[in-house]
């Protein structure tokens, strides 16, 4: 926990180094805020205000008619909004779990154990991450085709499972922050490898699997379902909005509130998760001391 | 790769050098030896190896093969490599833009995903995860950055044209996303801003896990400010996170393709923001060469992993 280093710290640090670093925050904070903050404030706009001229940042007269014409217009949709927003929770929770919860497993072998096949499976999962997904998706068809899996979840969600980028992810922070010796104390009382990987480097690596939750949900919220999806009632929800949003330059506020919608979640899911890294820092620390 | 490693049978056991029937046979032994190690690595290999290492077989397989995704596959041995580099020219346009757009970006975003983390840890936690938000945040919508495309409207009511006419600055708007001389720039400043996200978020979970007792230890041995403090303590802690980083930084910006086309359109004017990624997938999806396709992204691969061995060399000297 930061009080506690700053406390420790044995050296004095610059007034003129907090000041620039300060103001080199607040200016970069504004930079990346504005956009979200216009998108924010496009939501509110009245139609006619969308297309002023010159262009207004802020609304002059907030409206919730976005708002309203939006849901008006999911009431409209024969299967029911409800449906695609399920669709979309099941994809995103079943998905990430498999994701989280397979890579953790996988990166605490790599990380604490050496097995033949190691070094092979490290190189595999670094370079996999550095080929072009697009080109993959002809041969993943047929897989799923192979499997039969087209239309259904499991086309979704199953892949998202191997996803490498949490392997490598865990399997680093594992690596860093688990100390050999914690692990050979609980094996030596009899803990076993499961044990060793579940009960003790699970929740020292607590910030690590918590990323690893918002990077594997913010990927699978925006999924649409594209080629493996062809049912209607099987869509998510980021699909069911972009149909709707399709109607043109007279469906611009309804397009505003859509996207201030989809922003709600996974900004929520990131609050969260940021919020619990800060927590576990606090405990791990003063335990540390 | 890892750094503590616990038990060295195995490494022993195979630098004895045995005839290859014993040397399998050991093999074999600390492979059972290790069947706990198989029972975790497992699930993940096996989904890996069906969803990821087969289809990039298949998919470097094809690439020397005409494949219009209706006739089987034709050998046509290294063909589509040499027509990319010999017939195409579009493809070297696209190859030039990609270097100079992961040149930028990709060190660029880096450094900044770096710095600011760094900067945000020193913070308190409640400022720390509000500030953290806002950084990240243009990375969290998945479609944010169409704002950008309102701001750089070509006619009078983009933004930027609305405030340059009314105070008179420009007397007519500006196409900034169809000329050629700002397409480019506006792409890089684009992408740059959504560019705190994967390792941002990596380098502030990787901070926040640096032991303590480093920095105490430090500044009993001397560390004297903050930038010695980065420099002997907190860089070569966060090493493994470092090259993360750096795989990040170089795919996203030798594989950008998506925001670029949502920016400068399908077709951009004097292919000046065309990147190997959407001549990819122009063949891939508008023409179906799949061949020809995965051609590109095979050569887009290898340059990945040279340029990812240049930067572990690089942060090797971290020590």
């Amino acid at each position: 926990m930061s009080r506690f280093r700053l406390a420790s710290k044995g050296y004095a640090r610059s007034t003129a180094g907090d000041v620039i670093i300060f103001l080199i925050l607040g200016g970069a904070a504004i930079f990346m805020s504005l956009p979200l903050v216009y998108a924010i404030c496009q939501a509110f706009k009245p139609l006619n205000e969308l297309f002023i001229f010159p262009p207004q940042f802020f609304p002059r007269h907030p409206t919730l008619d976005n708002f309203s014409d939006l849901f008006l217009l999911m009431a409209q949709s024969w299967v029911p909004i409800t449906r695609y927003l399920f669709n979309s929770l099941f994809i995103v929770i079943m998905g990430t779990a498999g994701n989280v919860l397979f890579g953790s497993l996988c990166a605490y072998a790599l990380a604490k154990h050496n097995f033949p096949g190691k070094r092979l499976i490290n190189n595999l999962i670094l370079f996999s991450l550095m080929f072009a997904g697009s080109v993959l998706v002809i041969p993943h068809y047929l897989t799923m085709a192979y499997l039969n899996w087209i239309n259904s979840y499991a086309a979704i969600i199953v892949p998202a499972w191997a996803a490498t980028l949490g392997v490598y992810l865990m399997r680093n922070f594992i690596d860093h922050m688990v100390h050999e010796s914690l692990l050979e104390s609980a094996r030596i009382d009899g803990a076993s490898e499961f044990d060793c990987y579940w009960r003790i480097t699970m929740p020292i690596v607590k910030p690590a699997w918590l990323t690893l939750i918002i990077l594997s949900f913010q990927n699978l919220w925006g999924e649409q379902g594209g080629m493996f999806l062809y049912a209607e009632e099987l869509k998510p929800l980021p699909y069911a909005l972009s149909q709707i949003i399709g109607g043109g330059v007279g469906r611009a506020g309804v397009a505003a509130a859509v996207t201030v919608i989809l922003m709600i979640v996974p900004i929520t899911v990131f609050i969260i998760n940021q919020t619990q890294i800060v927590q576990t820092m606090g405990t791990s620390g003063i335990a540390g001391e | 790769m890892s750094a503590t490693i616990s038990e060295p049978k195995v490494a022993v056991d195979a630098q004895v050098a045995q005839p290859k029937q014993g040397r399998l046979r050991t093999l074999w032994e600390s492979m059972k030896e290790n069947k706990v190690s198989y029972l975790f690595v497992g699930p993940f290999v096996i989904l890996f190896t069906i969803f990821v290492v087969i289809p990039i077989l298949i998919s470097i397989g094809l690439s020397f093969t005409y494949f219009n995704m209706v006739q089987p596959p034709s050998w046509v041995g290294w063909g589509n490599y040499l027509t990319l580099f010999l017939e195409d020219e579009i493809f070297l346009i696209a190859v030039k833009n990609t270097l100079f757009f992961a040149a930028i970006t990709g060190p660029v975003s880096y450094i900044l995903c770096f710095v600011f983390a760094w900067l945000i840890n020193e913070l308190k936690p409640k400022l720390r995860a509000f500030l953290t938000l806002l950084f990240y945040a243009p990375s969290i919508s998945a479609n944010a950055f169409m704002i950008w495309t309102v701001m750089f409207s070509g006619d009078a009511y983009g933004y930027i044209n609305g405030i340059l006419l009314y105070w008179g600055i420009i007397d007519k708007p500006i196409q900034w996303l169809q000329d050629p001389t700002y397409m480019m720039g506006i792409v890089i400043l684009v992408v740059l801003w959504m560019s705190l996200g994967v390792s941002f978020l990596t380098f502030i979970a990787g901070l926040q896990g640096i032991d303590n007792t480093l920095y105490e230890a430090g500044a009993i041995d001397g560390v004297r400010n903050r930038w010695q403090e980065l420099w002997y303590i907190t860089l070569p802690s966060m090493k493994n996170h470092l090259m993360f980083g750096a795989i990040i930084s170089i795919t996203n910006s030798f594989a950008a393709a998506g925001q670029l086309q949502a920016l400068t359109g399908a077709t951009p004017t004097d292919w000046a923001t065309w990147t190997i990624m959407q001549h990819v997938n122009d063949y891939g999806y508008v023409r179906y060469e799949m061949g020809y396709a995965s051609a590109m992204a095979v050569l887009l691969f290898i340059t990945m992993v040279v340029v990812q061995r240049l930067v572990q060399r690089l942060l090797a000297k971290l020590d």
